[in-house]
């Protein structure tokens, strides 16, 4: 039977992975990640997992050495955050190139400097022209079950791409709350053996993995990377839809709070989708006709289903928990691009929110929406700065 | 453990095909063969960044008939460590059944300095692998510019000799030694003119059970300025100079080997590091009288260490 247990959202993450108990685990200590390779390192010693726990000397070899383990036709898994996948940088987009699909928690956090170790991000948003799938989480629940289906997405024969599960650094790391459980057989059952594609230690067929391309095959490349994006939100539905069938529980590639009949919609990620719900609840009480989105995934983007949600709507608010600091908030552009294409193209409002812990509550949110509809707010609003 | 005579060698498979593009009288092609010789079981093999990777891997080619990886320049170790880590998982599951011997191959640069961390931490944690530097002193696949491994005096793209420089400033980083102090089970220096010290060595390494690290001197005509067909001579002259001597560590226990030993034993003769200076034109502007010094230095250095590793091999 499924339970209901109290936890946080690393030690759910752990939790996920040990029912999946993964071939191989490299990873490396940062803050607010560590207590998931702590815990998943307790299950090694006592044998509660048979994964090979390697505990590597950065976040740059954690990677690399997750990389060839998985190109070698091993399940693996990691898990870093901020200055973490900042330094692992150079082999994310290595690791999507070469197709292998290895999954990855991100807890996460501001990116230095100044030092913050706060939850924004900045982490997850300098590694998404990486070529990862993304998929973000609002609750210790989601963070938990996007674990378990991440493998499914990423390693479909169609898709072979690595994943990021993103969870909010220390709002979900750190919270403990009431989460129900799938079976550890469920888990297996539904993640299923892992077959990989051209496993490298196949003596019998040597393969070359990670050759050098010139201008003739590099771009090829990079396109048939596209196409498997695009397979991936197909799959990523399939996989969802069968989740629902296991627990019940119903996910989208976008998903909706009131937005049908709402003439303002906002687009949030991560936790904030659960401060933004109450937000709106609030605003609906007093009669302004709101609702609130958060794209599950991030990679590949959810265009269409976005465009659909932003159809016929008078305005919709943007809010980024990070800043390209020159431009706006690196998921404004992107929803803006999403609306190009409707008949009517509602007014676009962006809201930078939340940066490196920065409060992030309700009352914030109610006076940012309030200045839309009271037509007074600017094209990109810093909530909450101090000046 | 395979014979070593040719006859039997010969027979080995071939797993760094003919066909790649390495320059005429580069010695990495030879090494790399030498070392896979080493190998009785099946070997995978991992390149980090640099000449041997670039000339070996062209997509949509390969000079490689064994399983094969490439990720990026400083991190040959943990890509190595990451088969390794994944045949244990496997071979643990009965899903590989067989033996596997894995090898990493990486330049200086990859090795004395980007890739030195990654390194540093894969023989900490004791991967069963076999990590071999193919040394050939400088960044050569950008285009000749200083390593840590680069020797004082020789002449790089960003160590020019000019007006108030004798070349590059500082001696070469013992790396050698920093990789015996991890206490790992097996370390060595080999040089590919002899090919029946390395080919042992490379046994030797893969049967050490544990982290293994070898040093190749990899002759370079490009950067060095020498003549394409000297390669094997200049690899025989760093060795007879004691500038590369042949040495290996058994769990601690040094000792010298090849031409080294006899060296040592008064069997033969130390030739002066003179000769290995006048036979490459990275080092022909030292021959200008001012620049005597450099040379006088670079014969006290490689004294020094030869010495010390004498009383090493006497322990």
């Amino acid at each position: 039977m499924p339970q209901d247990i109290a936890i946080n959202g690393d030690n759910a993450v752990a939790l996920a992975w040990k029912q999946i108990d993964p071939d191989v685990c490299a990873a490396y200590p940062i803050t607010p990640q560590t207590i998931i390779v702590e815990k998943f390192a307790e299950y090694v010693a006592n044998a509660e997992v048979s994964t090979e726990f390697v505990c590597v000397e950065s976040e740059h070899s954690a990677l690399t050495l997750c990389t060839s383990s998985a190109s070698a036709g091993a399940r693996t898994f990691t898990a870093t955050a901020s200055q973490g996948l900042a330094y692992m940088w150079e082999m994310l987009p290595i690791t999507a190139a070469m197709r292998v699909p290895l999954i990855m928690a991100v807890a996460n956090r501001a990116v230095s400097g100044p030092i913050n170790i706060n939850n924004d991000h900045g982490d997850a948003m300098a590694a998404r022209d990486c070529g990862w799938l993304m998929l973000f989480s609002e609750n210790v629940q989601e963070a938990y079950d996007m674990s378990i289906v991440a493998p499914r997405i990423a390693e479909h024969h169609s898709v072979q791409l690595p994943c990021m599960v993103n969870l909010d650094g220390f709002v979900l790391t750190h919270a403990i709350e009431r989460m129900t459980m799938v079976d550890t057989q469920d888990v297996k059952n539904f993640v299923g053996e892992h077959q990989p594609l051209y496993p490298l230690l196949d003596t019998k067929h040597p393969v070359s993995h990670g050759n050098m391309d010139g201008p003739d095959y590099y771009y090829p490349h990079k396109y048939q990377s596209v196409q498997a994006m695009l397979k991936a939100l197909e799959v990523t539905r399939e996989v969802f839809k069968e989740f629902k069938d296991l627990t019940g529980r119903e996910y989208h590639l976008v998903e909706e709070y009131r937005c049908d009949d709402a003439e303002y919609v906002v687009v949030v990620l991560g936790s904030s989708f659960g401060t933004m719900k109450a937000t709106v609840d609030m605003l609906r009480e007093s009669g302004i006709k709101v609702g609130c989105a958060m794209p599950r995934i991030f990679r590949p983007w959810p265009m269409e289903d976005l465009a659909k949600m932003m159809e016929g709507k008078k305005a919709v608010i943007v809010f980024d928990k990070h800043l390209s600091i020159g431009s706006y908030g690196p998921m404004f552009p992107e929803v803006v691009a999403a609306a190009s294409d409707l008949e009517k193209l509602p007014k676009m409002y962006n809201v930078i929110y939340g940066l490196g812990g920065a409060d992030a509550t309700v009352a914030g949110f109610e006076k940012s929406l309030k200045a839309v509809v009271d037509g007074k707010a600017e094209k990109i609003h810093y909530l909450g700065v101090r000046l | 453990m395979t014979s070593l005579a040719l006859k039997d060698l010969q027979k080995l498979p071939v797993r760094l095909t003919s066909g790649h593009r390495l320059c005429a009288g580069c010695a990495e092609s030879i090494i790399a063969k030498q070392i896979l010789m080493g190998s009785e079981d099946e070997v995978a093999v991992s390149l980090s960044t640099g000449c041997f990777e670039v000339s070996t891997t062209v997509f949509p080619y390969t000079s490689w008939n064994t399983p094969y990886i490439h990720t990026a320049f400083g991190n040959g170790a943990a890509t190595c460590a990451g088969l390794e880590t994944a045949y244990n998982a496997l071979h643990k599951k009965g899903k590989i059944q067989e033996n596997i011997n894995f090898v990493n191959f990486a330049g200086d640069g990859a090795t004395y300095d980007i890739g030195l961390q990654a390194l540093s931490g894969a023989m900490e944690r004791g991967h069963r692998m076999l990590y071999v530097c193919l040394n050939n002193e400088a960044y050569m696949n950008t285009g000749i510019q200083r390593s840590s491994a680069t020797t004082i005096g020789a002449q790089t793209t960003t160590s020019w000799p000019g007006s108030v420089s004798s070349g590059k400033k500082e001696f070469s980083k013992d790396l050698t030694q920093i990789m015996v102090a991890h206490n790992i089970p097996y370390v060595a220096q080999v040089s590919p003119h002899n090919w029946r010290d390395t080919v042992t060595k490379a046994q030797k390494a893969f049967n050490c059970g544990g982290p293994a690290f070898i040093n190749a001197l990899s002759p370079c005509p490009r950067g060095w300025r020498f003549a394409s067909d000297q390669t094997i001579a200049m690899a025989k002259l760093g060795v007879e100079t004691c500038v590369w001597p042949l040495f290996e560590v058994v769990d601690g226990k040094y000792e010298l080997t090849g031409e080294s030993a006899r060296i040592a034993d008064g069997k033969a003769q130390k030739k002066p590091v003179m000769d290995w200076i006048t036979s490459q034109g990275r080092y022909k502007h030292l021959l200008q009288d001012k620049w005597e010094p450099v040379i006088e230095q670079m014969q006290a250095e490689v004294d020094r260490r030869w010495n010390k590793l004498i009383k090493l091999s006497e322990l």
